[in-house]
């Protein structure tokens, strides 16, 4: 569980062009659960995305972590619970270019100075359940959107996490697509992985799989209900 | 252990691959700090090949000099101060030496002309022969056998043979050197038979030199004592100089590279911005960031630095450093030609490491630490 | 004279050094009055962020620091027969009054430098920085010293005369002279060598009890600069001539040539860095265990001493077999 409490984020603090992106929030996201972020842009959905995954520190207020406070950790440590804990799938997929499919998939756990052969065994099994295996040698250039979509999903897993959040995923796919990754959702449900998503797309509220829809605007949590089914 | 080993393997690995991939910027980056040590290991390598020569050369001469000197200018020493100088203790020899220069009115050289001390067999020279050095052969156009035309101060023409030439190896002292035999040489510069220019001296133990200087000045009253020593630090001192004189005006060349390094380093491009953006969102501290740039930094300059360290021992050494040739060697009319051996020490290397590598390093630990304090959240925004 | 290359190259590294640590102990400044490590404002994500450039720097410095300090020797070395009288190093060190300080000093910087790093990097391993006011006091502390340093070696550059008579290390190391090269030249081999070794037996057990209980830890750190010292003057009484194969020759810096297999080398960087450590263990030895590394911190201490020790072990090790290899006989 991650909670929230009385949590704010301020950019360019202190300067002419000061930002306040969240304002005063409290929220706890529940393990197990998937979970959609929506409203206009400027809401601050995405800033409480990176805030809830531990990408960046807030301004005021506590984040705990399954009851250890992560809030005000320095850098280093806030980095080693991301990459255990979460998977991120980005909006425009930001995939190392230059690299293969299987390079990117590993990435994100060079770090960790792990045995090459079981990081490109667990690489390649993942590319396998998202069903992109064959493309494993191929250059990320030369992906299709959706493939490329499937090989930030692995990547996002590569370290086993216990959630995986999503910014938009929805937004550059057709509607083929989005059937495609609601199936993923599903699955990485059944594994027992939290989902957390931001979207403006109201075919991802309403899917089946989501169980919890939060609305904001400026900053604030305005709507939090168990979704309709 | 294991795991902090295979970290730095696979950051290096993504460097190289990351490298490949901007190619043109790491070539120029190469190319520009290959030259520039190219440039200073030259001058180094000069100087240093250099003075180690004069060591050489300076190895055979007389530990000691003594020399005359009237109104404070050094002047001919009387004979009959030989067996007195033998006498002291601790001088194992003491001979006469006799040599001078001359200026050729036909092209306006210097030569030093000197007599070969008695016991140089090798260069025994009867009357009407000479030797010389080359640099005289190729300035007068000479080959053995050939006749040198020289005209004493009070007139008179000397038809002198050529019976040898001196070997290039030694071309550093030798190129404009003349030997003659006494008899001839008191006869060119109307010298009496009592009156040598100095007296050279072979002292067995080096430690007792300031010793027997002590004694010298007792017994020769107006004499000076030139040590091999004195000589060979005043030639360190000279290329010494004129090296680091040559590296500080390098200086402003070093300056401009630092600044493009800084430049280059700082330059990030938007895609290489968005890479580490991307790095550092997927679970990268900024350790990891900061050691694979400092990777990149080391393979462009250590490869620069070899790369420029061989083509500048290449041009030393097999092209006789030709570009650097004026500016070092002094102004002459004759230039020696000759085949500098290859030497080079540590040090050297070492100081060239701290002109070139230290400064390069530190102009980029701004710019890459800039780079790797990216946030994380950067992409998301 | 300055216009010698290695001098100009250590005048530019010094200065290189100066100026990073004079801008790092400005930094210093403001951690020590702004540093609140659970804040989430600006300015304490940026200081966090600048504390990765500081330690780049000194790391930088450090590094640089060791390499100017062998140049520095080497170059002295070389220069030698520039100087009527000099023979080695330590005839162009005393050409002026300058040069054994400026050695002293830039081995002072080295010292300090390390023993920063090692806080350092003990320092990140905990969530709150608990050592990090120590650690950018003892920053306010390097940066007078390495100003100090490179000013001193540029006036002894300054003043290297060239018509200066010198004296070499055979009549600066020899026991009849005064001064403090003579005080350590004249300690008869037999009880340099028990306290050498002796001290080195006992620096051993206080290693390992420092190791366990974090009493004995300030003590190691005490004890290492005392062991530095033991060790320096057996070098200079008694390795060094087992090494020459000659009674009298004490010279510490000839050790380094290659004549003698770059012994030297072997020698002082081990003896050097475990007394870098072993001091920096000693100073967090006295501080509190910090709650936030209540399980680690004997742990992180533990592993620094045993590299402490261990590098103290390769030195001995080294003048050991420098003994028994040599061909002089100066004991039995």
């Amino acid at each position: 569980m991650i909670e929230l409490d009385n949590v704010s984020k301020v950019y360019n603090e202190g300067r002419a062009n000061e930002v306040f992106a969240l304002r005063d929030i409290t929220l706890q996201i529940r393990a197990d659960q998937t979970t959609v972020l929506k409203g206009p842009s400027g809401s601050g959905k995405t800033t409480l995305l990176t805030l809830i995954g531990c990408l960046s520190r807030p301004t005021v207020g506590r984040i705990h972590l399954e009851g250890k406070m992560v809030s005000g950790l320095p850098e280093k440590f806030m980095t080693e619970i991301r990459r255990e804990k979460f998977g991120f799938v980005f909006q425009r997929f930001n995939l190392v270019r230059g690299l293969t499919v299987l390079e990117n998939v590993m990435l994100p756990a060079y770090p960790l100075g792990l045995k090459y052969s079981t990081l490109r065994d667990n690489a390649e099994r993942l590319l396998g359940d998202v069903e992109i295996a064959d493309k494993a040698g191929m250059k990320v250039e030369n992906l299709s959107g959706g493939e490329a979509q499937r090989v930030a999903i692995a990547r996002a897993l590569i370290n086993n996490p216990d959630y995986v959040i999503a910014d938009e995923p929805t937004a550059n796919l057709d509607t083929r697509l989005v059937g495609e990754f609601l199936k993923i959702v599903e699955k990485l449900r059944t594994e027992g992985k939290s989902v957390i998503i931001t979207s403006h797309d109201p075919r991802i509220w309403q899917a089946d799989v989501v169980d919890r829809v939060i609305g904001m605007e400026d900053g604030r949590v305005i709507e939090d209900g168990i979704a309709a089914t | 252990m294991n795991t902090s080993f295979a970290r730095q393997r696979y950051l290096m690995d993504f460097t190289l691959h990351s490298m490949l991939r901007r190619k043109g910027r790491n070539l120029v980056l190469f190319t520009v700090c290959c030259l520039v040590i190219f440039i200073l290991a030259s001058v180094m390598f000069f100087g240093q090949a250099i003075r180690q020569e004069a060591k050489t050369v300076l190895a055979d001469a007389p530990e000691a000099t003594v020399q005359n000197l009237v109104m404070g200018r050094h002047a001919l020493i009387n004979a009959k101060w030989v067996p007195v100088l033998q006498n002291v203790r601790g001088v194992r020899h003491a001979e006469g030496r006799l040599w001078g220069y001359y200026y050729d009115t036909v092209n306006g050289a210097n030569y030093t002309v000197m007599v070969p001390p008695s016991d140089d067999t090798e260069h025994r020279l009867q009357p009407g022969e000479v030797i010389i050095g080359p640099g005289i052969v190729a300035n007068r156009n000479l080959i053995r056998d050939k006749y040198l035309f020289l005209r004493a101060n009070y007139g008179e023409i000397f038809r002198l043979k050529v019976k040898d030439r001196l070997s290039s190896d030694s071309a550093l002292v030798s190129a404009d050197l003349l030997l003659m035999s006494e008899p001839d040489f008191r006869k060119f510069f109307q010298l009496p038979d009592d009156v040598f220019t100095d007296i050279g001296l072979t002292i067995r133990n080096a430690r007792e030199i300031p010793t027997i200087i002590g004694k010298i000045g007792v017994r020769v009253p107006g004499s000076r004592v030139v040590t091999r020593a004195d000589i060979l630090r005043t030639y360190q001192s000279i290329f010494s100089w004129r090296e680091g004189l040559l590296l500080a005006l390098l200086g402003a060349s070093i300056v401009a590279f630092v600044i493009f390094a800084f430049d280059k380093a700082a330059g990030l491009s938007g895609e290489e911005r968005r890479e580490i953006g991307i790095l550092k969102a997927i679970g990268w501290e900024t350790s990891d960031v900061l050691a694979m740039k400092f990777w990149e930094g080391a393979l462009v300059s250590a490869g620069a630095f070899l790369l420029g360290l061989v083509l500048a021992y290449g041009h030393v050494f097999f092209f006789q450093a030709g570009l650097l040739e004026q500016v070092l060697k002094g102004w002459a009319v004759i230039y020696p030609d000759f085949h500098l051996k290859p030497h080079i020490e540590v040090l050297q290397v070492v100081t060239l490491a701290f002109f070139t590598v230290v400064p390069y390093t530190a102009a980029t630990i701004i710019p890459i630490w800039r780079a790797a304090v990216t946030d994380p959240d950067a992409v998301m925004r | 004279m300055i216009f010698h290359p290695p001098i100009l190259a250590l005048v530019l590294a010094s200065l290189i050094s100066a100026l990073t640590v004079l801008w790092a102990a400005w930094f210093a400044l403001r951690v020590l009055r702004h540093w609140q490590p659970s804040s989430g404002h600006a300015l304490q994500i940026n200081m966090e962020k600048r504390t990765y450039l500081v330690s780049t720097a000194l790391a930088f410095v450090l590094l640089l620091e060791l390499a100017s300090l062998l140049l520095f020797v080497s170059n002295a070395d070389q220069m030698s027969v520039m100087f009527v009288g000099a023979m080695c190093a330590v005839g162009t060190l005393n050409v002026n009054a300058y040069g054994i300080p400026a050695l002293l000093l830039k081995l002072a910087v080295f010292f300090v430098a390390l023993v920063w790093l090692v806080i350092n990097q003990i320092d990140n391993k905990a969530p709150d920085y608990p050592f990090t006011k120590l650690k950018y006091a003892i920053l306010l502390l390097l940066a007078p010293l390495v100003v100090v340093a490179a000013g001193t070696q540029l006036t002894y550059f300054l003043n290297l005369e060239t018509d200066t008579i010198t004296s070499c290390c055979s009549l600066a190391f020899i026991p009849e002279g005064g001064g403090v090269a003579a005080e350590l030249s004249s300690m008869p081999p037999k009880p340099a060598l028990i306290l050498l070794f002796g001290g080195l037996a006992a620096m051993v057990l206080l290693g390992l009890l420092a190791m366990r209980f974090r009493v004995a830890q300030a003590l190691y750190g005490l004890a290492s600069a005392v062991f530095f010292v033991i060790s320096i003057t057996a070098i200079v009484s008694v390795i060094s001539s087992y090494i020459y194969e000659q009674p009298h020759h004490h010279c510490p810096f000839d050790v380094i040539k290659p004549q003698f297999d770059y012994i030297g080398y072997w020698m002082y960087l081990p003896l050097f860095t475990a007394t870098g450590i072993g001091m920096a263990a000693g100073i967090l030895g006295l501080r509190r265990t910090p709650d936030s590394m209540a399980d680690s911190f004997a742990r992180l201490m533990k592993k620094r001493i045993a590299i402490s020790l261990g590098l103290y072990l390769l030195f001995g090790l080294v003048a050991l077999v420098a003994i028994l290899k040599s061909n002089l006989i100066l004991i039995g």
